[in-house]
C-alpha cells in the first residue's frame, strides 16, 4: 500500500476541513482526487506531504507514518502544490539544480526520470521561471517535483489554469510516469480528467463520497440521464423543473441533463409536456452518464 | 555544508539579479550617510536677534558690535519699542530680542550692576538654552571688558579678581557634531537594513509560495536559515566598510580604537539583527506586515539610542527600555572605540550584553520557525 489514510479528521478553527476520510492508494496507481474548490482536496495533499499536523486519525505514505517519519517522507515524496512555487527570479536550470541539492542528488543522476519532460522545456533552459507560460511552468514544477526520484508523487490541481493541449499532454506525461512505477495522487477540479485516473475518490466538503475506478462509478449508478434541449434552452430548465416527476435538471454543454423520479418512465409524456409549454424542435434522448452526472447527484 | 553553500549561492544569486535591489542596498545608505550626517547638526547657527537700544550710548553700542561679531548671530535689526521688538518675535521674523534700558551706561559707570531684557523664543527649548548660553557668553565677556577698563581708570593697576574657566574639550577638542554623529548614524543605517532585509526575506517566501515546496523537502531547519541569513551579514560587514570608508576620508571621523574590534562587534551585533528579523518573518504573513512591524521598532530603536537625544535626560522609565536596545550599545560603543580609542576591556560590557541578546534572539526566533502548522 502506497498511500493509507486512517479516519482522518482536520479542522481549522472549528471549521471542519477534512471529516473522518479513509482511502488507500496502490502501488503504481494514478489515483484522482475529485472534488470542487474548497472540498479539502490540498487540505489532504498538505497533511500527507507533513506540511499540517491531523487532529484525528493516522496516514501512512511510502510506508512511513506522516507523524513519526516525517523526515523519511520528505525524502520519499515529491509534492508540486496548486500554486507555483518555484523561484521566478531563477532560471529553469537554477532552479532544477537547486531542487536536486537540497535533496541530495544531482540532475545527471535522475536524468532518465525526468529526461522526457525536460526536454520540451530545455530550450528554455536560461529563462527565468516568471517568464514562462502556465504550461511550461507546470512541466518545470513536474520535473522539480521528481529530481530526487519519488516514491509517491502528489500533484495538487496540476493542470488549473493551463490551456487544453498542455492539459493533455500532462496526463500522458502522468500515464509514463506511472508505468515507472511511481504513485501518483493527483486532484482535479475537472471531471473530464477523472476518466484517465485508474481508480478516484469524490470529495466534497471534507468528505469522500464514492471510491471506485471511473468506470466502475458509472456502471453503478442507476439511473436514466436524458439529454434535453429545445429552441427555448433559457425556458426549459425552468419548465422541466416543473415537470411532476422531476429529479434533477442541469445545463450539461449544449444540452440539458434531466433525470426522472421514475425509473422506467416514459419520455413521451415529457415531450407532449413540453410542446404543451410551447418549446419546438425538441431534442429528448437517453445518454450514458458521465462523472460529472454523478458528482451532480450526490 | 554542500546544502549550506548551495543556498547561499542561490540567495547572492537572487539578490544580485534583482538589479533595483541591489540600488537599494548600496547607494542608499552612502546617500543617507552623507546627507543625515550634514543635516543632523545640533549647533545652533543664523540666530536672528532684534535690539531695542533705548540707552543709545558708547556702552550699549559695545554690547552690540560685540554681539554682531559673532558668529552665531546675524546682524541685528533694530527697532524703537519694545512692542515693535515683541511683535517681530511674534510674526516669527526673529529669534531673540535684546531690550538695552536708558540707564545702562550710567548705572555700568556709578553702580555694581546693570540689567538688560533678553527675550528668546523657546519654542524648541533646546534651541532656546543654547542661544541664552551664547548670549550670557557674551554678556559676560562684555563685562569682563568694562571691569578691566573702569578698574585701569579708577585704580591704575589691574586686578583681576575672578577666575576664569578655560574648558578642554577631549576626544573631540574641536566640539564638532560630525565626528559624534557620523558613527552613530553608520549603525542606524546598518541595523535599519539588515533588520528589514532579514525580515522580509524569508516572509518573501512565504508570499509567493516557494518556502511550501522547501518544507517538503528534507533540508534542515539550521541549514535553510543559515544559508538564507548569512549574505545579509556579509551585506551588512560591507556596509560597515563603505561606511567607514565614508567616515574617514569624507567627515575626517577620528578612528582612534582597534578597527578589527569594531568587525568583530558589528558581526556579532548583526547576528542579533538578523535573528530579530527571522523572529519578525515567523510571525508574518505578508512582507508589508514584516515591513510595517520592523518600522515600528527602527523608530522606537532610533529615538530611544541615545543618538539624537541623550539617555541621560530621559525619564527612569524610558531609561530602562534603552536597555533592551541594542542599537543603544552599538552606538555607545562605536564611539567609545573611534573616538576614545577604548579597549576590549572598556567595551566588554556591551559585547557581553550583545552576545547575550543575540543568543537569546536567535534562540526564539529558530525555536518559532516551524515547517509544520
Amino acid at each position: 500500500m502506497s498511500i493509507s489514510v486512517q479516519n482522518i479528521s482536520k479542522s481549522y478553527k472549528n471549521i471542519p476541513a477534512l471529516q473522518n476520510i479513509t482511502l488507500e492508494v496502490n502501488e503504481g496507481e494514478l489515483f484522482g482526487l475529485i472534488g470542487p474548490d474548497g472540498a479539502g482536496k490540498t487540505t489532504l495533499f498538505r497533511l500527507l506531504t507533513t506540511l499540517l499536523l491531523p487532529n484525528e486519525g493516522s496516514a501512512t505514505v511510502a510506508n512511513y507514518d506522516i507523524l513519526k517519519q516525517v523526515k523519511e517522507i520528505r525524502n520519499a515524496v515529491g509534492y508540486m502544490p496548486g500554486k507555483f512555487s518555484l523561484y521566478q527570479d531563477l532560471t529553469i536550470s537554477e532552479n532544477l539544480a537547486f531542487f536536486a541539492t537540497i535533496f541530495g542528488t544531482t540532475i545527471e543522476e535522475n536524468y532518465d526520470l525526468i529526461e522526457d519532460i525536460y526536454v520540451q522545456i530545455e530550450p528554455f533552459k536560461n529563462r527565468k521561471a516568471g517568464a514562462l507560460s502556465g504550461g511550461m511552468k507546470q512541466k518545470l514544477a513536474l520535473c522539480c517535483a521528481l529530481i530526487h526520484k519519488p516514491k509517491v508523487l502528489f500533484l495538487d490541481e496540476p493542470t488549473t489554469g493551463v490551456d487544453p493541449v498542455s492539459r493533455k499532454e500532462f496526463w500522458e506525461m502522468l500515464k509514463r510516469l506511472k508505468q515507472k512505477g511511481i504513485t501518483i495522487l493527483v486532484s482535479t477540479p475537472y471531471m473530464d480528467e477523472a476518466t484517465l485516473c485508474d481508480r478516484i475518490a469524490l470529495i466534497q466538503e471534507g468528505k469522500i463520497l464514492k471510491i471506485d475506478t471511473p468506470q466502475g462509478i458509472v456502471d453503478a449508478y442507476q439511473k436514466t440521464i436524458y439529454e434535453v434541449a429545445s429552441n427555448q434552452m433559457h425556458l426549459l430548465i425552468e419548465d422541466l423543473k416543473h415537470f411532476p416527476s422531476y429529479y434533477s435538471v442541469f445545463a450539461f454543454g449544449e444540452f440539458v441533463h434531466y433525470i426522472d423520479l421514475n425509473n422506467f418512465f416514459d419520455s413521451e409524456t415529457l415531450r407532449n409536456y413540453l410542446k404543451a409549454k410551447g418549446h419546438q424542435s425538441i431534442i429528448l434522448q437517453k445518454t450514458t452518464p458521465t462523472i460529472e452526472d454523478i458528482f451532480m447527484d450526490l | 555544508m554542500k546544502i549550506i553553500l548551495f543556498i547561499i549561492q542561490k540567495e547572492f544569486k537572487q539578490i544580485f539579479r534583482d538589479k533595483s535591489m541591489l540600488r537599494l542596498l548600496f547607494i542608499l545608505p552612502i546617500l543617507q550617510l552623507l546627507i543625515l550626517s550634514n543635516a543632523a547638526t545640533f549647533d545652533v547657527k543664523n540666530i536672528r536677534v532684534t535690539i531695542v537700544d533705548y540707552s543709545n550710548s558708547s556702552s550699549s553700542r559695545t554690547l552690540i558690535e560685540k554681539i554682531n561679531a559673532n558668529a552665531y548671530f546675524t546682524d541685528a535689526v533694530f527697532v524703537s519699542t519694545t512692542q515693535a521688538g515683541i511683535e517681530r518675535l511674534n510674526s516669527g521674523k526673529t529669534d531673540v530680542v535684546i531690550e538695552i534700558p536708558i540707564p545702562f551706561e550710567k548705572q555700568l559707570q556709578n553702580e555694581t550692576t546693570t540689567q538688560i531684557q533678553v527675550l528668546i523664543n523657546a519654542i524648541d527649548g533646546a534651541t532656546a538654552g543654547v542661544q541664552n548660553v551664547y548670549l550670557s557668553q557674551i554678556v559676560q565677556q562684555f563685562n569682563q571688558h568694562i571691569l578691566l577698563e573702569n578698574k585701569h581708570i579708577v585704580n591704575n593697576q589691574i586686578m583681576p579678581n575672578r577666575i576664569e574657566t578655560i574648558p578642554s574639550f577631549w576626544y573631540n577638542s574641536t566640539l564638532n557634531y560630525k565626528t559624534f554623529m557620523v558613527p552613530g548614524i553608520l549603525v542606524l543605517l546598518i541595523t535599519m537594513l539588515t533588520l528589514f532585509l532579514s525580515s522580509m526575506n524569508i516572509v518573501r517566501e512565504k508570499e509567493l509560495g516557494t518556502l511550501e515546496q522547501i518544507n517538503v523537502t528534507p533540508i534542515k531547519k539550521y541549514q535553510f536559515i543559515i544559508g538564507k541569513l548569512f549574505p545579509f551579514w556579509v551585506i551588512g560587514l560591507v556596509i560597515l566598510t563603505i561606511g567607514l570608508l565614508i567616515s574617514k576620508i569624507v567627515f575626517n571621523v577620528p578612528m582612534l580604537g582597534n578597527i578589527v574590534l569594531v568587525y568583530f562587534f558589528t558581526s556579532i551585533y548583526l547576528l542579533l539583527i538578523l535573528g530579530f528579523g527571522l523572529f519578525l518573518s515567523n510571525h508574518t504573513e505578508t512582507q508589508q506586515q514584516a515591513m510595517f512591524i520592523a518600522w515600528f521598532f527602527i523608530v522606537i530603536f532610533i529615538l530611544m539610542s541615545g543618538l539624537f537625544t541623550p539617555i541621560e535626560s530621559m525619564p527612569k522609565w524610558a531609561q530602562n527600555v534603552t536597555l533592551f536596545n541594542p542599537i543603544r550599545y552599538f552606538v555607545e560603543f562605536i564611539r567609545m572605540v573611534l573616538l576614545k580609542g577604548a579597549g576590549l576591556q572598556e567595551v566588554l560590557p556591551n559585547l557581553g550584553i550583545i552576545t547575550l541578546f543575540a543568543i537569546v534572539v536567535n534562540g526564539l526566533a529558530v525555536w518559532s520557525y516551524k515547517k509544520t502548522n
